[in-house]
C-alpha cells in the first residue's frame, strides 16, 4: 500500500509489520509520533494480538521493560528523544551485554541545531560505546524497511539494535511502500541460556567477550547487508561518505553524476572491506558527510593511510555545529552560489511562549511576586512548556538542565546556604525523574519549595498522558513529605492572593516542602471539550 | 514538474492542513513529494514553517536550498518576509494580509505590506474576509490562502479540489462544502495573477 509517513510513522509501522508486541517510550520531540501512530493503530484495531503501547514513567523504565518482553521471546520497541538516551543508559549498555531473545530496537531521535532540545549528543555514539549494530536510515522508505530488518537482525545475531534518526529523518514526509500482510508476533519463548540475563561477573565476563567476539559479524553484515553502497566514481581520488538523510543533501546535487566515489552508509559498524576498498580504487580526500557529530570523521582517521586527506565537519568542509542542509554541500562540494535575496529588515523574532490562559502564567505571577519580597531568591526551573518561563515576560527562572534536576539543584543549592531555594517542575518532569531527588530532600529535611505545575499532562510534546496524574499528593506522602506541607493551589488569576500566602508559608517554613499548582492544560481542555460536544 | 514550497504562519494557524491537502492532490497527480515539518516547542505560538517539495522526479533533500522556493504561502504577512532568502529571483509569495501581533515588537503593518508588494510576484488577500464571504467558517481561512496558491501550484484546480473534499470527507458533506467554497474563494481572488 501507498501511504504518506513521516519518518517516525513508517518506523511504527515498520515495527507493526514486523510483529510488534511492545512499545516503551517516554514522549520527547522528535520521537513522539512513534508511538502516537502505534497507539492511534492500536485504536483502531479490530482484530489480531494487541501491541503493549502505553506510555513508560521515563526512558529508563521503558527499556527494561522492553527487555523484559524480549526476554519473554516477543519484539519490542523503546523510542526516545537523544537525551532520553542517558536516562536509560545503564540498562541499555547493559541489555548489549545480556543480549536479547526476542527482537529489541531502541529508536533515538536526535535534534541537531536544538529545534527542542539543550544539547546536540549524537546518538550513534551510543552505539558505538555498547558496541551493538545501528541503522541511519537515509529517507522515509528506508525507515519503514530497515526497522522489520532490524528485528530481524536483532535475533539473528542476539542483539539490540539501534536505530538512529534525526530531526529532519523524523518529521518530514513522503511516500511509502507499506506490506499489505503483517508479520504475526512471536509467541512467547524463554530464552535459551538464562545465565545470559545473570550479569553477575563471571557470567558477564563470558557474555562480554562473546560480544567482543561478535564485532566482526556486526562488521561482516554490515558490509554485506546492503544497506551500505559503495560506487567507485570517474574520478576516484575525490570520495564521499554520506550517512543516513546526509546522502539526500550529497544527491540533491550531484544526481545523475558518476565522477565521485560514493559511499553511503545506513548502518554501523563501518565497513572496512568497503572503506578499504575506496581507497585502493584511488581516494586521495574523503568528505564525510555526516548529521551530528564527527563521529565517522573521527573513526575513519584512524582507518585510512595518512596520505589519505578526511574533510568534514572538523576541518571545516562543513559547519561543526547544527544540521546539514543542501546549502552547506553546495558549499562543500565546490558548486557555484545560488543568487539569494537578503533578509528583509522588518522581520522580528518570534520566539515561542506559553499559551494565553495556560496555568503555568498564573502559577509564575504569583511566585515571582513572592519571589520578589525576599533578598536573593534562586528558582530552579526544569524541562517542560514552562521552560518557557525563563523568557519575557516572567523571566522568572534561574535555570534548567535536564529533567529531574530543578528538585536536586536545589536541595543543593539549600544544602548550600541558599534560601530561599524553589524548584519548579511539571507533574510529568517530576514522576519521570523528580521522585527520587524528592526523596533526598525528604531525607536531609532540605529546606526547599518543590513547586509542582500540574496541568495533568505531557503538555510541551503535545498532551500525552502524564503517569502520576491523580495521584500526586499520594506520591509525596508516600516519599515521607509531612501531609502538613503538601500544599494545592489552583493557579486562577482570582487565587492570587491564597497562592502567594501559600507560597510564603512554606518558603517560611525551614524544611521540605511540596505546592502543587493543579489546572488541566489549555490545550488538553480545549480538546476534552471538542470531544465532548461531538 | 518541480516546485518549491514553503508554507509559513504562527504555531496554530494551520500551515499543515494546507500541506495536507497539497499532498492529496500532489500524489494525485502521480508527483514525488517531501513534507518537512515542524514539531514541538515552536508550536506554541512560535514562527513555523514546513518545506514541501512536489516533483515528477524522485526528491532527494527534505529541505529547501536557500534561493531555491518557487513560492512562498504564508498564513500572516511577516512570516512570509521572514523566508525571503528563500525565495528564487522570479519566486511568488502568496499570503495573508492579516498580522497575527503576539509578539511586542512586532512591525508597522503598513511597512509590512508595503515591504511584500514591493516584491513583483505576490498575492496578498485578506482570508479572514474571503472566507467569511464565501460562507466559511473562520478556521477555513487558511484554505482561502490555498485557493488563491492554485495557479502558482502547477496542479490542476479539479484535482486540489478533488483532494479537499477527499481531506475533509470524514468530517461530513457541510464541512466540505465549506472548504471547497473556501478554496475557490482564494482561487478567484488569484487565478488571472500569472498571466
Amino acid at each position: 500500500m501507498k501511504r504518506v509517513l513521516l519518518g517516525d510513522e513508517a518506523i511504527a509501522q515498520g515495527a507493526i509489520d514486523a510483529g510488534l508486541s511492545g512499545v516503551y517510550a517516554y514522549p520527547g520531540t522528535p520521537s513522539t509520533e512513534i508511538t502516537e501512530f502505534i497507539q492511534l493503530s492500536e485504536s483502531k484495531r479490530k482484530e489480531g494480538q494487541p501491541i503493549f503501547c502505553r506510555w513508560a514513567t521515563n526512558e529508563k523504565t521503558a527499556m527494561e521493560a522492553a527487555l523484559g518482553m524480549s526476554y519473554m521471546g516477543k519484539r519490542a520497541l523503546v523510542c526516545m528523544k537523544h537525551v532520553g538516551m542517558n536516562v536509560c543508559a545503564d540498562a541499555f549498555m547493559n541489555a548489549a551485554i545480556t543480549g536479547v531473545n526476542g527482537g529489541l530496537v531502541v529508536v533515538a531521535a536526535d535534534d541537531p541545531s536544538m529545534h527542542s532540545s539543550q544539547n546536540e549528543q549524537d546518538s550513534r555514539f551510543y552505539g558505538k560505546f555498547a558496541m551493538i549494530p545501528a541503522f541511519e536510515p537515509s529517507n522515509q522508505q528506508e525507515a519503514y524497511d530497515m526497522t522489520q530488518r532490524a528485528f530481524d537482525l536483532s535475533e539473528k545475531l542476539h542483539t539490540p539494535i539501534l536505530m538512529r534518526v534525526t530531526t529532519r529523518m523524523a518529521h518530514s514526509r513522503a511516500v511509502v511502500m507499506t506490506a499489505d500482510n503483517k508479520r504475526e508476533q512471536n509467541a512467547m519463548s524463554m530464552p535459551d541460556n538464562v545465565q545470559h540475563f545473570i550479569l553477575l561477573p563471571a557470567f558477564a565476563k563470558r557474555n562480554y567477550a562473546e560480544l567482543v567476539a561478535a564485532q566482526d559479524d556486526f562488521i561482516r553484515d554490515a558490509e554485506t547487508s546492503g544497506q551500505n553502497i559503495y560506487t567507485c566514481g570517474t574520478n576516484p581520488q575525490k570520495a564521499i561518505v554520506a550517512c543516513g538523510i546526509g546522502y539526500n543533501y550529497v544527491m540533491e546535487h550531484l544526481q545523475g553524476s558518476n565522477e565521485r566515489t560514493m559511499l553511503k552508509i545506513t548502518q554501523y559498524p563501518l565497513p572496512v572491506a568497503l572503506i578499504n576498498r575506496m581507497v585502493a580504487d584511488g581516494a586521495e580526500e574523503i568528505l564525510v558527510v555526516e548529521e551530528g557529530q564527527p563521529v565517522v570523521e573521527e573513526l575513519l582517521r584512524g582507518m585510512v593511510p595518512s596520505s589519505v586527506k578526511v574533510v568534514g565537519r572538523l576541518t571545516g568542509a562543513l559547519p561543526r555545529m547544527g544540521e546539514l542542509s543542501p546549502d552547506a554541500l553546495r558549499k562543500a562540494l565546490g558548486l557555484n552560489a545560488l543568487p539569494v535575496k537578503e533578509a528583509d529588515s522588518l522581520v522580528a523574532n518570534r520566539p515561542p511562549a506559553l499559551c494565553q490562559g495556560c496555568g503555568h502564567r498564573d502559577m509564575y505571577a504569583a511566585l515571582n511576586e513572592v519571589a520578589r519580597e525576599y533578598p536573593s531568591p534562586r528558582i530552579f526551573g526544569d524541562i517542560g512548556c514552562y521552560t518557557l518561563g525563563a523568557l519575557s515576560p516572567f523571566h522568572a527562572i534561574h535555570a534548567c538542565v535536564e529533567m529531574g534536576a530543578s528538585v536536586t539543584m536545589a536541595k543543593g543549592a539549600a544544602d548550600a546556604g541558599q534560601h530561599p531555594a524553589i524548584a519548579v517542575i511539571g507533574d510529568s518532569t517530576f514522576t519521570h525523574s523528580g521522585i527520587t531527588g524528592l526523596l533526598d530532600c525528604v531525607n536531609s529535611n532540605a529546606n526547599v519549595v518543590i513547586l509542582i505545575s500540574d496541568n495533568l499532562t505531557t503538555g510541551m510534546t503535545g498532551g500525552q498522558d502524564s503517569a502520576g496524574t491523580g495521584r500526586l499528593e499520594q506520591i509525596c506522602y508516600g516519599v515521607g513529605v509531612p501531609q502538613e506541607h503538601v500544599r494545592v493551589v489552583v493557579p486562577l488569576p482570582k487565587n492570587m492572593d491564597e497562592i502567594k500566602q501559600v507560597l510564603r508559608e512554606e518558603i517560611d517554613y525551614n524544611g521540605t516542602s511540596v505546592v502543587i499548582a493543579r489546572r488541566e492544560c489549555i490545550q488538553t481542555l480545549k480538546r476534552h471539550l471538542k470531544a465532548n460536544k461531538k | 514538474m518541480k516546485k518549491n514550497i514553503i508554507l509559513a504562519g504562527v504555531g496554530g494557524q494551520g500551515i499543515l492542513s494546507i500541506a495536507t491537502v497539497i499532498g492529496e492532490a500532489a500524489l494525485s497527480e502521480g508527483l514525488y513529494l517531501k513534507q518537512a515539518e515542524v514539531h514541538g516547542m515552536s508550536q506554541r505560538g512560535g514562527d513555523v514553517q514546513s518545506n514541501l517539495r512536489l516533483s515528477s522526479e524522485p526528491i532527494m533533500s527534505d529541505l529547501i536550498e536557500k534561493g531555491d522556493a518557487d513560492l512562498i504561502v504564508s498564513l500572516e504577512p511577516m512570516e512570509a518576509l521572514r523566508y525571503l532568502p528563500y525565495l528564487k529571483p522570479q519566486g511568488w509569495i502568496v499570503t495573508s494580509s492579516i498580522p497575527f501581533v503576539n509578539i511586542p515588537d512586532y512591525p508597522n503593518i503598513d511597512e509590512v505590506i508595503a515591504h511584500v508588494s514591493s516584491h513583483p510576484n505576490h498575492v496578498l488577500l485578506d482570508v479572514d474576509a474571503l472566507a467569511k464571504a464565501a460562507g466559511a467558517p473562520q478556521q477555513a481561512a487558511n484554505m482561502v490562502l490555498l485557493g488563491a496558491a492554485i495557479p502558482m501550484l502547477g496542479i490542476d484546480h479539479d484535482k486540489m479540489i478533488a483532494g479537499v473534499r477527499r481531506v475533509f470527507a470524514r468530517k461530513g458533506d457541510e464541512v466540505v462544502e465549506k472548504n471547497v467554497a473556501a478554496v475557490e474563494a482564494g482561487y478567484e481572488h488569484s487565478k488571472n495573477k500569472m498571466q
